[in-house]
């Protein structure tokens, strides 16, 4: 029987010749990514009485959950997580604007193709954007992983999702995980590996890409993955620090279940409050009042996205009585935006930009929203108090129907902007 | 950890996430565990935390726990008095961090359709059962890897023991 990739991830990953679905191994990370939490893991960590980490070389570390510190116990916590990085010698370590994890790390190529990488961050399936397993553990997890270099994983069962034909014009990788996710639930991919295919990825941009693994986390997943190609590991080509094996599954790998998508007939979805699974096509919301529009994340807030928003909002101004917040996922996002001038024309239409990181993603700060307010967000995650306010509600969409809604005031279909 | 835990159910619904369990605006701010106990299900059920009493019993519907990876949406509800949360299916990071946090996460479908809020509910971890108004409910046994750690009371407690076990035995855990 042939194998899934998760099976030939984590055989590897094991050092095991072999392994199946259902067994559990003793998993040692690539690369053990953490952010903020770094302050919290590292207590615990020396908690366990002892003082090196065992593999630094094997940590990413980036402060981006709540950046620049907004109140002193973030600039405590900021703090401690240098001074670790100090003490153990810590050099993929990135400071408070260069961005948000899984983009930075992606940028930076720090994880490879065929790689495991764990973080104590539930949205670590990004990395399956390039062909690496990536999965989200616990922060006692991750102080594990730092003292023994190991931890215990289950081989995920696999399902297979097959996406053919072409994006419409207007529509998106966030519109296509939207509908999965609508159509499949929450739980749809829980505890799987879930493995895409088909003729639709092969087209897509990078930025475009790293949004499906990302979503894979609101599906219940434990990791996702998409095929390397050769234009992937042609730009990994002088990036990557060592030597890398891309996986594929076996043609006769077996899953769990196969689901088609055809991405022709997609329109421009939404995820009402506050569930990501409560997912509707734009015209069944259009007209509903939003106060805020948040254009950022690690699932949305790349050049391309900035670049679709810029598209929308050239020549137009945001609605009288709803503001447009834009936060890019990373320093160079940002530097490339501004020399595109999309960062111009997004100012000029009454945005105004943040610094890189989470910003109002979780709540930290930067936009929180008021009670009784409505936001609409490129974001991954509209969970009741999720921005930092329970009696507020969060709309989830693309790029353009977070720019569009931002110039009416209302949630807007853009392709239907005059 | 016991071998019966007995106490009433508090019952909640499908999805329930991190951040209804334990809000992410605390996660930097809030740092004692006490203090998490105080803030547990705060935007899900308010008398939660107020109200809830030692070995009571949580029981959600599918995916418990889904959303982000903070430990603390254990942590709180630990500290609050809570030993076992029985749920139709657990979110994957959601049933790592209990078992490693000593809460033992049970998947029975059958219980949570059966049992009531505020209803008391005996929960026998030898036997596999939960026993409430309505009968009792057997649950698959949990696997060793898995029963290893909840023996040791967490994650954290059996690394310390193995840690300095392997350094004792001058084999060194710093290296
Ligand atoms: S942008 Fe949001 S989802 Fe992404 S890592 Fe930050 S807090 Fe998590």
């Amino acid at each position: 029987m042939g194998k899934t990739f998760a099976e030939k991830a984590l055989a590897r990953a094991s050092g095991e010749s072999e392994v199946v679905a259902g067994q559990i191994v003793d998993a040692r990370p690539d690369v053990a990514l953490s952010h903020d939490n770094t302050a919290p893991i590292s207590r615990t960590f020396y908690s366990l009485g002892i003082d090196r980490v065992k593999y630094p070389e094997r940590l990413a570390i980036t402060l981006d959950h709540a950046v620049p510190a907004p109140s002193t116990l973030h600039a405590q916590n900021h703090a401690e997580v240098r001074q670790f990085v100090a003490k153990q010698g810590v050099r993929n370590f990135f400071e408070v604007g260069r961005g948000i994890c899984h983009q930075v790390l992606s940028e930076e190529a720090i994880v490879l193709p065929g790689e495991l990488i764990l973080g104590s961050d539930s949205h670590t399936t990004h990395f399956g954007w390039l062909g690496a397993f990536g999965a989200g553990v616990g922060r006692s997890e991750m102080a594990a992983i730092w003292a023994t270099g190991e931890l215990w994983l289950r081989v995920p069962e696999s399902i297979l999702i097959v996406v053919d034909g072409e994006l419409p014009p207007g529509v998106t990788t966030k519109d296509l995980c939207l509908k999965i996710i609508g159509d499949l639930g929450a739980d749809g991919g829980l505890y799987l590996s879930v493995e895409f295919t088909g003729g639709t990825l092969e087209s897509l941009s990078f930025d475009s890409r790293m949004v499906i693994p990302n979503m894979m986390a609101e599906f219940g997943a434990k990791n996702a993955y998409l095929a390397p190609d050769d234009r992937l590991i042609e730009w990994l080509r002088g990036k990557a620090s060592r030597d890398f094996t891309p996986l594929y599954p076996d043609p006769d790998a077996s899953y769990l279940a196969v689901h088609h998508f055809d991405a022709s007939t997609l329109e421009p979805m939404v995820a009402r409050p506050h569930t990501v699974d409560n997912v509707v096509p734009i015209s069944e919301v259009a007209g509903t009042p939003v106060q805020q529009a948040f254009l950022g994340t690690c699932t949305n807030g790349r050049l391309e996205d900035l670049a679709a928003a810029a598209e929308v909002l050239r020549g137009r101004h945001v609605a009288a009585g709803t503001r447009l917040l834009v936060i890019p996922a990373s320093s160079r996002v940002y530097m490339d935006a501004m020399a595109q001038g999309y960062l111009t024309t997004l100012m000029e239409a009454g945005a105004v930009i943040g610094t890189p990181g989470c910003g109002p993603c979780m709540g930290n700060h930067m936009g929180v929203p008021a009670p009784g307010e409505a936001t609409i967000s490129s974001a991954n995650r509209n969970f009741r108090g999720r921005m930092g306010t329970r009696d507020s509600e969060i709309y989830l969409a693309s790029p353009a129907v977070v720019a569009a809604s931002a110039v009416t005031g209302v949630l807007t279909d853009p392709r239907e902007l005059d | 950890m016991e071998n019966v835990v007995r106490g009433r159910v508090w019952k909640y619904g499908d999805d329930v996430n991190t951040d209804v369990i334990f809000p992410g605006k605390y996660t930097y701010t809030v740092r004692d565990e006490a203090d998490m106990a105080k803030h547990a299900l705060e935007d899900l059920d308010p008398s939660f935390a107020s109200s809830v009493q030692p070995n009571d019993i949580i029981v959600g519907g599918r995916n418990w726990g889904c959303g982000s990876s903070r430990e603390q949406a254990v942590t709180s509800i630990r500290r609050a008095g809570v030993k076992v949360i029985i749920a139709k299916s657990f979110a994957r990071i959601y049933f790592r961090n209990a078992v490693n946090g000593g809460l033992l996460p049970i998947a029975c479908p059958e219980a949570v359709g059966a049992l009531q809020a505020g209803e008391v509910v005996e929960v026998d971890l030898i036997a596999h059962t939960i026993t409430g108004k309505a009968g009792t409910f057997s649950f698959p046994p949990l696997s060793s890897s898995i029963l290893r750690i909840l023996e040791a009371g967490g994650l954290v407690p059996m690394l310390r023991r193995q840690l300095s076990e392997a350094g004792a035995a001058g084999q060194g855990g710093n290296s």
